[in-house]
């Protein structure tokens, strides 16, 4: 899978069936890998897609976007001297592992700047859009937007993190039809022109969600994040059927009538994950065709990890940047955009698998959305397998109602007390009591969205909100529903008992364990994830 | 019988046996030809400045000695009297085969900090163009600059066509070009208008070129100093362009210019602030007011960053 596009045409995604021949198979796990072999004959394998290749000049495409937009006029028309110029961009947690310099944004965002600079525009101001996020560091900025940009606006003020708890900052647009308050970031809401960048690494990303929730509060977002919301989106990866989508078109449509004009930039990236030569391009391998050297440096990698403490591992893996390529960038009017966009991801991940599977099986990697430049503590193990890994389909779920979901992470007893000082709480105190999303919600969630002390160190330390556990929590509910059992491989027994589910030592272990639910025979699906794939589901 | 031989008492060689009779006893063809009287003689073709041959320089041998070089001393020795901030370096990504760096020029520094600071895969493929007359004028000072800077010889003194030829071939050749557009140092810390080799090479060849702004190059070693001092310097890549249909080489390296001139005030301002003025080309010029020698000097002060920084009031009120 490692092949470079640039001189082969890419592979598109697959559907394995596992026979005797079969090598054992990698698993992520966590910040270290696994080889599993998997029964034969009743055990699928689903492959990612080669990375498509990236568009040959990034930046020409970029101005070709802003000049040629869908359905709006060409930016530079947009743009006059004494407006009110507001940029706003996607946050750290996209995408992942974060990119190789330069960032799509700061590509994108410099080109947005020097037209406004003909312009002769001097009231700009870029704004993080992170919703309820931990706030970005100057690294991380520097890293996103590039140091001619950090250094021409963030001494004056005029770059910095979007607050959702500045008292003075937010403003309510108005409501729904459904009566969900719409808020957005003041300085926004009062532009004359709002432009949005974006990175779509999924298809969940972008769209009304990125200002309606990205530069909301907790009084817009708990309309959407929220059990109910999430049980109902089938999933939250197929905008269509996503009642997260739904709920962020409607306030969406009250952006469009009493917010700011919007110009959407959107964008995707390929599946180079991983790179094309290195010693991790063999993670986006298929396993059979790995050559001696990538065998060789998988045993070299695996023994040194094996060795390493925890945080030096980490440290490693944190400091992996992608060499991920713009495959796709189109701007303009927000809904007609968004469209176009996900057409493009999809071209990407989707991959056609038919029927349902009893066992699910997926091994998590060291990242999810929340954990950049983190700990991957057990609430994102949770949120990543069964909220992003078990929605990534579209149609129908991958795994049967009532099946079993196998996942292979250490879910370790940690947590980084800077970035999810709630979480702590979350998990030490709540999933003591309870694992039933509805009731954590009923009984909790409005104490810890409105505790002092956690908005205090969201608005001036660098930790993720209050309620931001609780909507960790939610995005798995759905699965939570479905399954009938979630086993965790590899995983610290007492984390993984906290999280409601059960430990295995090994996946023979855990097969065995799902045998009381599905059978002695049961059928296995592995998504072979990441590189990023979606399982379209017939 | 030379001294030296009487006095440590060798025996006498005979006439028959001194190599020198018979050099002076060949004729034409075995020695040169005498000119007849009253002819004039051919000129001598000059090995020096353009004429000096270069492609010795450019062979795998001499090109592995000048990346040891260039990787090794020449990096440390600017590391240490330069302390160089690279900027821009991500405007060159998408960037593919030869390009033509054009930079203001301030120093002999310039060009070992410029060849630490181009990335690859430029930075060891690539020729300086080097003023005919100053490096190479004679044999020694031609061979050490073409080995340890890949310098190709460019005449500034006359119009001719052999060093345009000479660039022109090896950037076919997939070269790329550092050139210096003013055609000498600063004489007085600023900048020189800019001639319109590199627009021509360009239009010609069909690469484009780098616009580069080096700072700080001239407080270390500038024009007229032998002894260097240590300081910090910036150099800040610009976007390549290519000069448009309706466009002529002299229209091209006036673009040049002002764009060099965006990089030296995105360096001494912000970016933001640069492009402003870039767009309503308002950017401060290179070459300074056209005023008097002491108020040129004195405008000098305003463009580095440390000298506008206002000194804190003491004792804090």
């Amino acid at each position: 899978m490692a092949t470079d596009p640039r001189h082969r045409s890419p592979r598109p995604g697959f559907v394995l069936n596992v026979d005797r021949q079969t090598p054992p198979l990698l698993f992520h796990h966590g910040d270290n890998f696994r080889l599993e072999k998997l029964p034969a004959d009743r055990t699928r394998v689903i492959y990612p897609a080669e990375p498509l290749p990236g568009l040959p000049d990034p930046e020409e495409s970029i101005r070709q976007a802003l000049l040629n937009p869908i359905d709006d006029d060409p930016l530079p028309e947009l743009l006059t001297p004494g407006m009110k110029l507001t940029i706003a961009f996607d946050d750290l947690s996209l995408p992942l592992p974060s990119m190789r310099k330069p960032d799509i944004r700061q590509r994108i965002i410099e080109q947005v700047l020097d037209m406004a600079a003909a312009a002769g525009v001097d009231d700009v101001h870029l704004i993080a859009a992170l919703a309820l996020h931990r706030r970005m560091t100057e690294d991380e900025l520097r890293h996103a937007l590039g140091d001619r940009v950090y250094d021409a606006f963030a001494p004056q003020g005029a770059l910095y993190n979007h607050d959702a708890e500045d008292p003075d900052g937010m403003v309510e647009l108005g409501h729904t039809r459904h009566d969900e308050a719409v808020t957005m970031n003041k300085r926004a809401a009062e532009s004359d022109l709002l432009v949005y960048v974006n990175l779509n690494i999924v298809s969940m990303d972008g769209g009304w969600k990125s200002t309606a929730t990205g530069l909301s509060g907790y009084s817009g977002i708990k309309h959407h994040h929220n059990v109910k919301t999430m049980r109902e989106s089938k999933s939250f990866m197929d905008r269509h059927s996503s009642e997260l989508h739904h709920s962020n078109w409607r306030q969406g449509e009250v952006i469009k009538n009493h917010g700011p004009r919007i110009f959407q930039i959107e964008t995707t990236i390929n599946n180079n994950t991983f790179g094309y030569d290195g010693a991790l391009s063999l993670l986006q391998k298929r396993e059979w065709e790995w050559t001696a050297k990538d065998r060789i440096t998988f045993m070299g990698m695996k023994k040194g990890l094996d060795l390493m403490p925890a945080a030096q591992r980490r440290q490693i893996f944190n400091g992996w940047k992608a060499p991920y390529e713009l495959t796709s960038v189109q701007a303009g009017n927000v809904e007609s955009v968004h469209e176009v966009t996900l057409e493009n991801c999809f071209k990407q991940h989707l991959v056609p698998v038919e029927g349902q599977t009893d066992v699910l099986a997926f091994g998590l990697p060291y990242i999810c959305p929340y954990n950049v430049n983190s700990v991957m503590n057990p609430i994102l193990v949770m949120c990543l397998g069964l909220g992003y890994f078990f929605n990534m389909y579209r149609g129908k779920p991958l795994v049967r109602e009532g099946g079993v979901l196998i996942m292979s992470h250490p879910t370790p007893w940690e947590f980084h007390p800077v970035h999810h000082p709630s979480y702590i709480d979350f998990f030490e105190q709540l999933l003591a009591e309870t694992t039933d999303p509805i009731e954590l919600e009923q009984k909790y969630e409005k104490q810890f969205a409105e505790d002092e002390w956690y908005i205090h160190l969201y608005r001036n330390s660098y930790a993720y909100h209050g309620v931001h556990p609780f909507y960790m929590w939610y995005w798995g509910s759905h699965a939570l529903e479905w399954l009938g059992k979630v086993i965790i491989v590899g995983g610290d027994p007492r984390a993984v008992r906290r999280l409601g589910f059960q430990p295995a030592s090994t996946m023979q272990d855990a097969l065995e364990m799902a045998s009381d639910t599905v059978g002695s025979s049961p059928s296995i699906t592995y998504m072979h994830n990441p590189p990023i794939l979606m399982a379209d589901v017939t | 019988m030379s001294k030296l031989a009487r006095q440590l008492g060798l025996p006498r060689v005979p006439p028959m046996l001194r190599p020198s009779r018979y050099l002076r006893a060949a004729e034409f063809p075995l020695r040169a030809p005498s000119t007849p009287k009253g002819v004039a003689p051919l000129p001598r073709e000059r090995t020096t400045g353009a004429n000096f041959d270069t492609d010795w320089a450019r062979t795998k041998p001499a090109r592995m000695a000048r990346a040891a070089i260039v990787d090794g001393p020449m990096r440390l020795a600017v590391a240490g009297l330069a302390s160089p901030d690279r900027k821009g370096q991500d405007r060159l990504l998408d960037l593919d085969g030869p390009v033509i760096f054009a930079a203001n020029h301030h120093s002999h520094l310039d060009t070992p900090l410029l060849l630490t600071s181009i990335p690859e895969p430029w930075r060891h493929k690539i020729i300086v163009g080097a003023a005919a007359d100053y490096f190479f004028g004679t044999r020694v000072t031609g061979a050490i600059s073409a080995l340890a800077i890949g310098a190709i010889p460019i005449e500034r003194t006359k119009v001719g066509r052999k060093s345009a030829d000479l660039a022109a071939d090896l950037i076919h050749d997939g070269w790329s070009l550092l050139i210096y557009p003013e055609g000498g140092r600063s004489p007085d810390g600023w900048g020189q208008p800019f001639r319109g080799g590199a627009a021509y090479l360009a239009a010609r060849t069909g690469v484009p070129v780098v616009p580069v702004h080096v700072a700080g190059t001239g407080r270390i070693l500038r024009k007229g100093r032998n002894l260097p001092r240590p300081s910090h310097t910036t150099v800040t890549f610009g976007r390549a362009i290519m000069p448009t249909d309706d466009e002529n080489a002299t229209r091209f390296a006036a673009r040049i210019e002002r764009e060099v001139a965006a990089l030296a005030d995105e360096t001494t301002t912000d970016w933001y602030s640069a492009r402003q003025r870039a767009h309503a080309t308002d950017s401060p010029e290179l070459t300074g007011p056209a005023a008097g020698a002491w108020r040129r000097a004195w405008a000098l002060g305003d463009r580095s960053r440390r000298a506008r920084r206002r000194s804190r009031r003491w004792p804090e009120i």
